[in-house]
């Protein structure tokens, strides 16, 4: 399986990515230059978090614009799956290929800390390796992580199965109290029509390496591994 | 010509900054501040010098980056 992670100025979680990535698929990823428009062919597209353009305007307003941006575009609407996690989530939800938008955080604070989701979608390349209804904690890191969109899109989301994570207790419960950001309805992460982009706000690639304290994010790079592996 | 841009938060739209403000404005004793909400402000100058083609122009840059429509309404000035 070949996969790319796209790289802008202000990116901080690409060699995080690299090294899950490696980890489950046993090759490197290709780091991709955001400024360069020629992507390779590859199964697997991955947005990574951090700051790019250091946030200016809106996070991921630039970099949902950046040369790289339109092509990535295109191969998500041919059913690339596409991955984008903290920042890549803003900058999916900036270039339009996932709906709402990510707000300031309600409390205003910068939030870096371990969280409990709820699976919620056990039926895509990114999550086959969780059950629906499985708790996974694995750490946000964010200061725009407060998802917006207006009642009529949230219903939609939630009638088509596409929220994939929310923010909840360990036993499960999704309350106000365990909502780290303001998020509407608790969601963590979401999912394109097509099921092949998932943009999250939390980070899989930090707890994917027993060494670092947990390995509950590894499923996902596990499985998109498993998924995208060739054919025999 | 020069064009000024504001964005501001559309009303609805949760504005915790906004909050913060009329908070910390409170304590040191303004009285009577009923809401605020925050924005940006942006400065352009450009080479046109129609103005209805500047605005078309301007509306673009709006819907494509200055503004997120989800949640931002833009309003657009014109010097000249």
């Amino acid at each position: 399986m070949k996969a790319a992670v796209i790289v802008s100025p202000g990116s901080n979680c690409d060699r995080d990515v690299q090294v899950a990535l490696r980890q489950s698929v046993g090759r490197d990823p290709i780091m991709h230059w955001h400024g360069n428009p020629d992507l390779p062919d590859v199964d697997l597209i991955v947005i990574p978090g951090g700051f790019s353009y250091g946030d200016y305007l809106r996070a991921g307003a630039m970099a949902a614009h950046s040369p790289v941006m339109r092509e990535v575009v295109t191969r998500a609407n041919a059913g690339v799956p596409v991955l984008g996690i903290c920042n890549g989530f803003q900058i999916l939800t900036e270039c339009g290929l996932l709906p709402g938008v990510l707000m300031r955080n309600a409390g205003l604070k910068f939030i870096c800390r371990d969280v409990d989701l709820r699976v919620e979608a056990e039926d895509t390349v990114f999550t086959h390796d969780y059950v629906d209804g499985q708790i996974i904690r694995i750490p946000v890191a964010h200061n725009e992580g407060n998802y917006f969109a207006d009642d009529e899109t949230l219903n939609r989301l939630d009638g088509e199965y596409r929220v994939a994570f929310r923010y909840c207790t360990p036993a499960g419960e999704v309350t106000a109290a365990t909502n780290p950001n303001g998020a509407a309805r608790n969601i963590a992460g979401i999912l394109n029509e097509n099921r092949n982009v998932l943009g999250m706000m939390p980070h899989p690639e930090r707890l994917a390496d027993a060494l670092l304290g947990g390995t509950d994010g590894r499923p996902m790079f596990d499985g998109l591994a498993e998924a995208l592996a060739p054919a025999a | 010509m020069k064009a000024r841009v504001h964005i501001t938060l559309k009303n609805g739209v949760l504005d915790p900054q906004g909050k913060a403000i009329e908070h910390a404005l409170g304590g040191l004793g303004f009285a009577g501040i009923e809401d605020v909400r925050q924005g940006k402000y942006i400065e352009l100058e450009l080479a046109e010098t129609d103005a209805a083609a500047a605005r078309t122009s301007l509306e673009a840059m709006c819907e494509k980056l200055l503004a997120n429509t989800i949640i931002e309404n833009y309003e657009i000035d014109l010097d000249g």
